[in-house]
């Protein structure tokens, strides 16, 4: 493996850009340019808009970036762990089910923290509304 | 023949087979989609069978203008179309069409495909975020949430064939599909993995990979009915095209990655390495469309899923599956 062997994706990526660059000459070429403010607007099914895009969002979103980059760098090892399997035998299996069970147990730890659980607040609230949970009352 | 001009000419191939195939991709959701709902579906453009749609709706693109909203940020708008189908294209370099007849035959493989079909996530958070309007913001969140939690299983689903092959080069997986397993009656019998104890990744792979198509069942990031069109809402004219193109791009390279990992690739049996050269494109390109229609009768086949049923399904029972496939795969390979 040199360096040599990764110029067709790199030759690839420029003609994908190469590609995108002579269509959208094509189309600027073709195309009408006509700008008003209204088109420019953010487009809100013709309400005019009063607040500016949501600067607040669950903290969700955050936590599944944060589980994934976890696991990522796991799949990082896995990779390399695969490809040698044949010359490790019983002892790989062995020191990748103890490396695989120590991330497991922060996927458990997680899930049963209930950073899985979306939308914890409303199913509750919801729940009450069908059904009284005695024990919920009485906590 | 000159290095340079035999390398332009193969990536020029894969281009020219590649994206009209994306436009039968389009073309066939359009008619396939219709005979599903009891519509004829297009039939004007080229004829009865309205074969030139994709083509009618590309130039339509063309003639619209390209806005850039005035609260948007206007060079990662500009720029995120360009990452989104760079990325897509990025993976056909390494998809094998026959023995000989793959782009570039990379020792890391299937490494090079987890990394660049994290580009895509870039592009769409890069076209959220920069867009200045709510729906995108949401959208383009959604997306990206739901890409990097969809892409575990796939990549884990995609480890244990690497694992039974023993390599992560693509022509090796398919090289390891091609040996024999039994012979009947004279007959050397080879299967694909989904046959050889890979049905449960084949199912966690075909399910994560819808999901990083984001389409229905997954299609949460766009989801029509709440969010206008997600992360593309301020996208028009080609802009636009960009990125519908890079999605059915995208589709047919998930269904070539699967038919190469799963269902044996460009491999047919009983033909011996010198013809498979001429007939491995066809077989790929038979499985290939035996997979995009899957997507697609998927597609009209399940409702949407919530995002919470979502990130349920990827985080407690993809992920767990696959790393017990892993498993099982493993202690396998070491027993037999």
């Amino acid at each position: 493996m040199t360096l040599v062997d990764y110029l067709p994706i790199a030759l690839m990526i420029i003609l994908a850009v190469g590609f995108c660059v002579v269509m959208l000459l094509l189309s600027w070429r073709v195309g009408p340019r006509n700008p008003t403010p209204e088109k420019l607007a953010p487009y809100e099914c013709g309400i005019v808009p009063l607040q500016d895009p949501v600067e607040r969002f669950p903290v969700k979103f955050y936590m599944v970036a944060m589980l994934f980059v976890i696991f990522d760098v796991e799949l990082i090892f896995l990779f390399a762990w695969a490809v040698n399997f044949e010359s490790f035998g019983w002892a790989g299996i062995g020191a990748m089910a103890i490396f695989v069970a120590l991330l497991v147990e922060t996927l458990v730890y997680v899930w049963k923290r209930g950073a899985l659980d979306w939308n914890v607040a409303r199913r509750l609230r919801n729940r009450r509304v069908v059904a009284p949970d005695p024990a919920e009352k009485a906590a | 023949m000159n290095f340079w001009l035999e390398l332009l000419l193969k990536l020029a191939l894969i281009l020219a087979v590649m994206l009209p195939g994306a436009l039968v991709v389009i073309f066939g959701e359009l008619k396939i989609s219709a005979h599903m709902q009891s519509r004829i579906g297009p039939y004007f453009a080229g004829g009865r069978y309205g074969w030139a749609q994709p083509l009618a709706d590309g130039l339509k693109f063309m003639q619209k203008e390209d806005l850039v909203p005035a609260a948007a940020d206007s060079m990662v708008f500009r720029l995120a179309p360009y990452i989104v189908l760079m990325g897509t294209l990025a993976t056909y370099v390494i998809i094998p069409f026959g023995p000989d007849l793959v782009v570039e035959n990379l020792d890391l493989g299937l490494f090079y495909l987890l990394a660049v079909s994290s580009l895509t996530t870039l592009g769409v958070l890069m076209a959220g975020w920069s867009s200045g309007n709510k729906y995108s913001m949401i959208g383009g969140l959604r997306a990206a949430a739901q890409l990097i939690a969809y892409e575990l299983p796939l990549v884990l689903a995609a480890v244990a064939v690497a694992v039974q092959a023993g390599t992560l080069s693509l022509n090796g997986i398919v090289a390891s599909q091609a040996e024999t397993v039994f012979t009947i009656g004279g007959f050397d019998v080879a299967l694909p993995f989904v046959l050889k104890g890979q049905i449960i990744g084949f199912l966690i792979f075909v399910t994560a990979g819808l999901a990083e198509l984001s389409r229905i069942p997954f299609d949460m990031p766009i989801a029509e009915s709440e969010l206008t069109m997600g992360y593309l809402t301020e996208y028009s004219g080609l802009r636009f095209t960009m990125f519908f193109l890079g999605e059915y791009a995208g589709m047919v390279a998930m269904a070539a990655i699967v038919s190469t990992l799963f269902l044996g690739g460009y491999y047919l049996p009983f033909v011996d390495a010198d013809l498979l050269n001429v007939v491995g494109p066809l077989v790929l390109v038979a499985k290939v469309g035996l997979m995009c229609f899957l997507f697609i009768w998927i597609r009209w086949t399940f409702p949407r899923l919530r995002e919470d049923q979502l990130q349920t399904l990827a985080w407690r029972w993809l992920i767990p599956a696959a790393l017990v496939n892993i498993m099982l795969t493993g202690i396998a390979k070491v027993v037999l």
